[in-house]
């Protein structure tokens, strides 16, 4: 097998044209139909937004210092995580790797001008924005008391908070990721550049499917539960409402057919990321393709047979309850798999130390310990006792913060280069890697043991023999919150000052490492013809005889 | 694989090809597959709600069963016809488009408007009446027979149900006016009439969700 060469920008000029340079004017970037720098205008929203998805955590953490509710009314506490958890959930998690590194890397990927449908793309923008700016007045008026869940009766019949304008939001976004979703996965099918097979596809592409495929069928479910909520609140008949006749339980599976699948929504993408920074770092094709593959496609599709999980103390059968809890391990095996893969290619492969490899070495490590307290979840015995205490929160932040916010991290490292053409400092990146992975741990790993001791998630005041684990978590959190400046700070500042990084600064295979750094506006000035496989390091470096930082 | 296309610049480029797709083949194949997507997504998007009325159908037989007897069979057929025959003419228009017959294509997809319109205006006077015989739920509610809690569910599904499908019936007329102006400017032909299909099968999806409601809340039961 040959790596082809497609062009070489290295002889371009250093002022050659890209897609930044290519047009200016505040009207330029609002109007764009360019996936690059839309997927530079979910940066900046999805960037701001974790900040106040963060600024509620960091309240929440100082007021569980003491066991007092001194810093935060109970009614606060709960519109503060109400708040964390929506922001977060909707505003960042969703939309954090697929919108913004997905978008910007996908066509790249797969050797074409753009994904298949440009003016949807920057329309999802738009709409993921109306429902932020909702979001934002929401939070500016007085906020909601919910639970991100927004459980019934609760949420339609006794709540005075901004219920229908939140739902409402939390609609309106949705549709913003069905369009993102139905616009890769067209793009993976007809978008392909000649000779691009299906197996010769990077795994981000395979991930990025896999998870379109989650957006496209799940996030309609909710909407339209959201849709029978908005309803119920507006007429008070009772949809949901057990006075009224209705079945609060059919909220909790409507709800969790989609929520749960959201979850590989998040997590899916991330493991994207994974595979191309595994395969990257260690110059290593990644072990078992299609094994990872197609894991992607097994977690797509069992992750939307096993919500009710989220509901075994909720008052379901027995009998539904054990076979949602025997799917639930069934799920583990695809994730697994994937461990497996990435631990067997970093065997014997030259693993090199650069911050997205270090972020990803954290990944893979708490992904795992989140993976695997899920099972404890998953086990109908075990979850009586830890439901709704901070064992579950531990568990899905090791998940989502440990594995999606980590791996988001890696890959705004790893195609930074690509993206602004520009070096990071790599001392300060590691230093900052080494900060979130301590800070991470520290945060969450005494909440497993809070909630095993039976602390309750969601007041605002605890039992005092819980404070010691308490504080340490909330110190955690303030290292936490140091790590993730450092990259806003170094990130901003590497725009100017930072290295030029060259087409290829990591010496990777991977069609968006052909192409300039940052890329010409039509990505490719010839369309690549494909004749390699995916990861084909031996190849390349046998062919190129090395030359990696040219 | 061996679909190798080497993209050459012998012919000039179809006006509305778009700079990213390499023809208009490819142009056609990305927006017939992007519309399935979207409709698939449209299928979980009813699903959630008929799951809901399915729900309560179990629980509650005989308020659904009282329920169908407070619609207007007359109406619901009337309307399930002029869907049906909206239908028809957009498959035709669709031909129309296909074979490049400028003026055949608009007439089409008017008369497909016009019968969209009288669905339209048969369902507001269907709504009308219901609210003037206090079917709407909420404060509006006024019928006080037995089941009355559990028929007001019903109608809550009735209008949520028959709602969306309205407003996709209005989202699908203005689509219908914006492919009238284009087949009016000539825009379509043999090479480019993706749009009006695409169109079509949105619009035959509406159709057919309508195909679903029509039984579910008219005539299950009816006999009981």
């Amino acid at each position: 097998m040959t790596t082809a060469v497609i062009d070489s920008p290295i002889l371009d000029l250093p002022k050659r044209r890209n897609y930044i340079n290519a047009e200016y004017g505040f009207f330029s970037w609002l109007l764009t139909k360019d996936h690059k720098r839309i997927g530079i205008l979910y940066m900046l929203a999805v960037t701001l937004l974790f900040l106040i998805g963060g600024f509620f955590a960091m309240m929440m953490r100082i007021e569980l210092l003491t066991p007092e509710g001194d810093l935060l009314t109970s009614d606060t506490y709960n519109k503060f995580f109400t708040l964390h958890g929506i922001v977060m959930i909707f505003f960042f998690l969703i939309p954090a790797v697929p919108a913004v590194l997905g978008n910007f890397i996908l066509p790249l990927m797969l050797g074409a001008k753009d994904l298949a449908f440009p003016r949807i793309n920057l329309l999802s923008w738009y709409i993921y924005m109306i429902g932020a700016v909702l979001g934002l007045i929401i939070i500016i008026t007085g906020g909601v008391d919910t639970g991100w869940t927004f459980y019934t009766p609760f949420s339609t019949q006794y709540s005075n908070t901004h219920v229908f304008t939140t739902t409402f939001a939390a609609f309106i976004t949705g549709f913003s990721s069905i369009l993102t979703g139905l616009n890769f996965i067209v793009t993976v099918h007809r978008m392909r550049a000649p000779g691009l097979t299906w197996f010769r596809l990077p795994l981000f592409v395979w991930a990025l499917y896999a998870t379109s495929i989650v957006m496209l069928l799940a996030t309609p479910v909710l909407a339209v539960t959201l849709f029978l909520l908005m309803i119920e609140r507006v007429l008070h008949v009772g949809i949901f409402d057990p006075n009224l006749g209705g079945d609060p339980l059919l909220y909790q599976h409507l709800f969790w057919f989609y929520s749960h699948p959201a979850v590989y929504i998040m997590i899916l993408p991330a493991m994207g990321v994974a595979s191309e920074v595994v395969a990257a770092f260690t110059r290593k094709k990644i072990f078992g393709y299609k094994f990872v593959a197609f894991s992607s496609l097994a977690i797509a599709l069992l992750g939307f047979l096993v919500w009710a999980h989220h509901m075994f103390v909720a008052g379901i059968s027995i009998y539904s309850a054990m076979i949602f809890s025997f799917l639930s391990y069934f799920v583990a095996v695809p994730s697994a798999i994937k461990v497996f893969n990435w631990t067997a290619t970093l065997y014997k492969g030259s693993v090199s130390w650069q911050t997205p490899m270090l972020y990803i070495l954290g990944f893979i490590g708490l992904f795992t310990i989140g993976g695997v307290t899920g099972l404890f979840l998953a086990s109908l015995g075990l979850d009586v006792h830890v439901t709704d205490t901070y064992f579950v929160v531990a568990h899905f932040h090791y998940v989502m913060v440990g594995g999606v916010v980590m791996a988001y991290l890696a890959g705004i490292h790893y195609w930074w280069p690509k993206i602004t053409g520009r070096m990071y400092p790599e001392w300060w990146a590691r230093l900052a890697a080494l900060l979130v992975f301590v800070g991470f741990n520290l945060t969450f790993l005494p909440q497993f043991v809070l909630g095993y001791l039976g602390m309750p998630r969601r007041y605002h005041a605890y039992a005092p023999e819980f404070q010691i684990l308490n504080v340490m978590s909330s110190a955690g959190a303030s290292v936490l919150a140091v790590g993730y400046a450092l990259p806003l700070i170094y990130l901003v500042w590497s725009l100017w000052y930072g290295r030029p990084a060259g087409v290829n600064p990591w010496g990777a295979v991977g069609l968006e490492w052909t192409t300039a750094s940052p890329p010409p506006q039509e990505n490719f000035h010839e369309t690549p013809v494909v004749t390699w496989d995916a990861y084909d390091y031996p190849s390349m470096l046998k062919a190129m005889g090395d030359t990696q930082n040219v | 694989m061996s679909d190798v296309v080497i993209h050459t610049e012998e012919h000039p480029h179809h006006p509305f090809l778009q700079h990213h797709f390499e023809d208009m083949q490819q142009q056609h194949e990305a927006s017939t597959l992007g519309m399935w997507a979207f409709l698939t997504t449209e299928v979980l998007f009813f699903g959630g709600i008929f799951l809901g009325y399915t729900v309560y159908r179990l629980a509650y037989p005989d308020a659904w069963a009282a329920g169908a007897h407070f619609q207007n069979l007359t109406y619901g057929t009337l309307n399930t016809i002029v869907l049906l025959a909206s239908s028809l003419t957009m498959a035709l228009a669709v031909h129309a488009a296909q074979t490049g017959k400028r003026m055949k294509t608009f007439w089409l997809l008017a008369a497909t408007l016009v019968l969209g319109s009288v669905f339209l205006g048969v369902k507001a006077v269907e709504y009308s009446l219901h609210f003037e015989e206090g079917l709407f739920p909420g404060s509006h509610f006024h019928y006080h027979g037995p089941l009355a809690p559990q028929i007001q569910l019903f109608m809550t599904f009735y209008f949520g149900m028959t709602g969306l499908h309205a407003l996709h019936m209005v989202i699908g007329a203005g689509l219908l006016i914006w492919m009238m102006v284009r087949a009016w400017k000539g825009h379509f032909g043999e090479e480019y009439y993706s749009p009006v299909e695409i169109m079509g099968l949105y619009w035959h999806f509406v159709d057919l969700v309508w195909i679903f409601l029509f039984p579910l809340l008219y005539l299950i039961d009816r006999h009981k």
